[in-house]
């Protein structure tokens, strides 16, 4: 039996990527990473900024996600999520832009401790990035 | 009758219009496709944003405890309409097909004696609107300086509605806009968004059990202002699409006018040009025979 499913990848513009090879994707779910095997139970999830990662037949590919939802369901994968950067071609520019406006959002004193904690959560990941 | 002078001046002006429509014509043309195209695009991830959270409200048990953007305020006092039009003009009747439809929902909100609020998005609807329902328009939004349509001009006007609603400034929200059916057809639609309409269930997704992380409700909180800004998003595409199609036919028609202008012209300008001849050949002719 084959261990491979189907992932499909959207942001708002387009459908960003579809893949039927995959054999495993680490998503970055809010209360933690999940990854996805074949025939896992069907879940709904939302993401914190993190990096998806699928693994495939071709190899694996790295993915940086603003947030998003997750639906699992008959061994398909969507992805919906509104900024999505391929690690692979990324822009160390476009980076620092994202890092400066978050840093600016952190300083804020209205955020509230959810804000707060996913804002931490983003400048981390980008930080790790850089 | 106009002089020859004055027919063959009317004639270049009318062919010089017939140009510039003919050009806008091939713009629009250009970026109808270009906007068809993201409008279809786009669909997949608001059809799937649509499902999910109809999967998630399926499964809510606690009716009473949903969130307020997805049940309500529980009240329809206040009614907030987002009209969504262009920034341009010269776009045949496009404009206009959305005003009508908004005053018609306006008028039944007046007569039924609730509060309106507007917030006008593309300045062409603020303009037809101002004059009527100036005081009842709170906001108003352009994107006239952002080249194409994204999603963050979209979440801007989202993230609005969502401030106002949270501070209970409305009950009902609805966003009018042109739904693309073909160059010909726009339909212009009105969508409510708060509270969400889960009208039409899906038969199949009903026995779906899904896991979830964290819990529905926290999830579908998180979920419906996204889903707001993805709805007006939605709607931004689908009116872009609209904008251009309606201008091409616009321009389409205007170009055929000036066509058919022409040659009406045309033709009289030959035929006085024949009378002025005929006229001055009559004048020598009875002057010799006088002679």
């Amino acid at each position: 039996m084959s261990e491979e499913y189907s992932v499909e990848i959207v942001n708002p513009e387009k459908s960003f990527l579809s893949k039927n090879d995959v054999t495993e994707v680490v998503v970055p779910a809010f209360e933690g990473e999940i990854g996805i095997l074949k025939d896992h139970i069907s879940i709904i999830s939302f993401l914190k900024p993190g990096i998806i990662k699928i693994f495939s037949k071709s190899g694996e590919e790295s993915f940086y996600v603003n947030d998003g939802i997750i639906e699992f369901k008959d061994n398909n994968l969507s992805i919906l999520t509104s900024l999505i950067l391929n690690l692979k071609d990324i822009d160390k520019e476009k980076i620092s832009v994202i890092q400066k406006s978050a840093e600016e959002e952190l300083n804020k004193s209205d955020i509230n401790d959810q804000e707060k904690y996913l804002l931490d959560q983003k400048l981390e990941v980008l930080k790790s990035i850089n | 009758m106009a002089s020859l002078d004055d027919l063959k001046k009317r004639i270049s002006s009318v062919k010089s219009t017939q140009k510039i429509t003919k050009a806008m014509k091939m713009v629009a043309a250009a970026k109808l496709r270009r906007a068809q195209e993201s409008a279809e695009k786009g669909r997949p991830y608001s059809d799937k944003m649509n499902n999910i959270i109809l999967n998630l409200s399926n499964s809510i048990s606690d009716i009473d405890n949903a969130p307020k953007l997805l049940s309500g305020t529980g009240e329809d006092k206040v009614h907030l309409c987002v009209v969504m039009t262009s920034d341009r003009g010269l776009c045949g009747g496009f404009n206009t097909n959305i005003i009508k439809k908004a005053k018609l929902y306006f008028q039944k909100i007046l007569d039924g004696g609730k509060t309106l609020k507007i917030i006008t998005v593309g300045t062409k609807g603020y303009d037809q609107l101002k004059r009527l329902y100036g005081d009842n328009i709170i906001e108003r939004i352009s994107f006239k300086e952002s080249k194409n349509i994204n999603y963050f001009d979209a979440d801007k006007v989202g993230k609005i509605v969502i401030e106002k609603f949270e501070k209970k400034e409305f009950d009902v929200c609805a966003i009018f806009y042109n739904q693309f059916k073909n160059v010909i057809t726009q339909i212009p639609q009105e969508q409510q968004i708060i509270p969400l309409k889960t009208s039409e269930k899906d038969e199949n997704s009903s026995e779906d059990n899904y896991e979830f992380e964290p819990e529905e409700d926290e999830i579908l909180s998180n979920l419906l202002p996204k889903n707001i800004s993805t709805q007006i998003f939605k709607a931004m595409l689908e009116n872009s699409a609209s904008e251009q199609g309606s201008r091409m036919s616009a321009m389409d028609n205007a170009t055929r006018n000036a066509g058919e202008m022409v040659d009406k012209l045309t033709i009289e300008y030959n035929r006085s040009r024949q009378a002025a001849i005929t006229k001055e050949l009559i004048e020598i002719i009875s002057g010799a025979e006088s002679l």
